[in-house]
């Protein structure tokens, strides 16, 4: 655990030095203020508190931005230091190597909740404070701090997958570029497109919500706007939730498997990768 | 000459083979170290030098044979083992945004070494004055100090220095030599690779050659050059006007090198040392000074490594 911990504050402390983490929190802080900002305007005549209404916006932004920010921090967590040569030194201390992995996991979700907490937090106190939009749906917006977190903890461990798969810097650097555009871009276009092919003769709804619930991005949309109602009236889901079945428990689940599942494949690669 | 049945072995290797693919890197090699011993290893590019320490690390496996090291596994080593070792690989390379002093305060905390011990050892080091720029702004000496700063936190009771004077200027290459002696004074044992010759001679309890993957040979320096069958020279002062008749009167016992008026250089195998100097001995006030050359290690190393081919 001591070991663990060390290098996860190695790891912050770097972010900090290579000012990832005041990037990362000016990226998204300044996106949720532009948001909150928009998206209490025409709060008065709805009466939906303006952080419910951000919550849909922002959702749609985190949904790119956090796997974005995720695989740049991750995509050179072990290739960068077989590389630099620094990993060769480190398995000679008393470290093993899934503490390894679980040290850089650490201190990179270190760094992604700074950025989410000073980043999304800072915007939502400050809208509070000066708007009089009120503190209305508070516990949706902290749980989309919550769940973009675990986002970002989804494309950390497949960033890793990445990291410890190939022999050299720029390969994962191209890897996890398509990664993202895979993930979050790609596949949904391809359902939609799907959908619109089939015309609803052989997907049913069964198929779809598999396909849905394959995609991390997706299983974050789902969760994010149809869980809490008076989000889900506003992003027009309402509903949803309860139609397709899918409780926040399995939704979470799914996502934490996303997290779980990339990193046991990381730590059985790196155990038994030859230095 | 490897002692057999010494329980006092830093370093125990029997028997070790590593392939990479169809490529055999390490073949078969017996080697041991032992507590408190300063060990040399020296070879040719490829040879198989660190891939050698990177088994004794634990950092790969090995295909076939058994490496134990400080009585444990190094592959499976425990933290406590660990702790007693040091390392400095070949080029060492560190976070280059970290200043000096963090590197090694980062080091130490894995190591669970105080933090007060760092400054000392910075000091010992020399890299008091640069300790709190960032790495990147260091030199390559200054690295290699680094380097070996974090090889030394926690007395190691075992140090592993992988090339560790290469590209260093002499006078450094001096106090790094003499901090290793240091160490090996209160008791530390060391595997130190090189291709600095001369400079580990000195330096070495004994030598280990590696050539193609083999220890082909190991031993003090003296058991070295025996086994090579290399000969010593013996350079003799004369009176002066002797010279001819001195060396005609040697001329059988070794192979006359260089005449001058006043001294002869003559070679001869080591087991016919003895008869020589005997001789030497009864030619009386003629022979007015003799000095005796052993081979230097340089000599010993081309020896070995005349027919090598590098793979």
């Amino acid at each position: 655990m001591r070991a663990i911990g060390i290098l996860a504050v190695n790891e912050f402390l770097d972010g900090l030095r290579n000012r990832w983490v005041a990037a990362a929190i000016v990226l998204l802080g300044a996106t949720a203020m532009a948001l909150l900002l928009v998206g209490s305007a025409p709060t008065g005549t709805i009466r939906a508190g303006a952080l419910d209404v951000s919550v849909v916006s922002l959702t749609s932004l985190s949904v790119y931005l956090l796997p974005l920010i995720a695989l740049l921090l991750s995509f050179d967590a072990l290739v960068g230091e077989f590389e630099r040569g620094t990993m060769l030194l480190l398995l000679t201390y008393p470290v093993a190597r899934w503490q390894v992995v679980m040290g850089k996991f650490f201190g990179h979700m270190m760094i992604l909740l700074a950025a989410v907490a000073v980043g999304y937090g800072g915007a939502a106190v400050i809208t509070v404070l000066f708007t009089d939009n009120g503190t209305g749906g508070w516990q949706a917006y902290i749980a989309m701090m919550g769940s973009s977190l675990l986002l970002g903890a989804v494309f950390v461990a497949l960033g890793y997958l990445v990291s410890v798969l190939v022999r050299e810097r720029s390969t994962a650097a191209g890897v996890a570029v398509v990664l993202w555009l895979i993930f979050v871009v790609l596949y949904d276009l391809a359902l939609l497109g799907l959908l619109l092919a089939d015309q609803e003769q052989r997907i049913g709804q069964v198929l779809f919500s598999a396909l849905m619930l394959a995609s991390p991005a997706d299983t974050y949309r789902l969760l994010n706007l149809t869980v809490f109602d008076t989000v889900g009236q506003i992003a027009g889901l309402a509903g949803v939730a309860a139609r397709y079945g899918f409780g926040a428990s399995l939704l979470l689940g799914l996502m934490a498997l996303w997290v779980v599942l990339p990193l046991a494949a990381t730590m059985a690669l790196f155990r038994r990768r030859e230095l | 000459m490897v002692e057999r049945g010494s329980t006092d072995k830093a370093i125990e290797v029997t028997g070790v083979v590593k392939r990479y693919g169809d490529k055999t890197v390490v073949r078969d090699v017996d080697f041991s170290v032992r507590s408190g011993e300063r060990m040399v290893l020296i070879g040719h590019n490829g040879a198989g030098k660190t891939t050698l320490m990177k088994l004794m690390l634990g950092l790969t496996h090995a295909d076939a044979g058994c490496v134990r090291v400080l009585g444990g596994n190094p592959a499976t080593a425990a933290a406590a083992q660990r702790r007693e070792i040091g390392y400095l690989p070949e080029s060492v390379a560190f976070h280059s945004a970290m200043k000096g002093r963090e590197v090694l305060a980062f080091y130490a905390r894995l190591k669970g070494v105080a933090a007060a011990e760092c400054r000392a050892i910075l000091a010992q080091v020399g890299l008091e004055q640069a300790a709190d720029r960032r790495v990147s702004t260091y030199s390559k000496g200054m690295r290699q100090r680094l380097g070996l700063a974090q090889a030394m936190l926690g007395r190691p009771r075992l140090l592993f220095l992988d090339e560790p004077t290469s590209g260093l200027d002499p006078s450094l290459r001096r106090q790094f030599y003499d901090l290793i002696d240091t160490l090996s004074l209160s008791g530390t044992t060391s595997l130190t690779s090189s291709h600095s010759l001369n400079e580990v001679e000195a330096r070495a309890d004994r030598i280990a050659i590696m050539k193609n993957g083999s220890i082909v040979a190991c031993g003090t320096l003296a058991e070295l050059s025996r086994q090579a069958g290399l000969p010593v020279v013996v350079r003799l002062r004369v009176m002066a006007g002797h010279t001819p008749g001195v060396a005609e009167r040697l001329a059988a016992m070794g192979e006359i090198r260089r005449v001058n008026d006043h001294g002869i250089d003559l070679s001869c195998l080591g087991a016919s040392k003895m008869v020589l100097f005997r001789h030497i001995a009864g030619l009386g006030d003629v022979i007015e000074d003799m000095d005796v050359i052993p081979p230097r290690l340089d000599e010993i190393y081309n020896h070995y490594m005349e027919d090598v081919q590098i793979q």
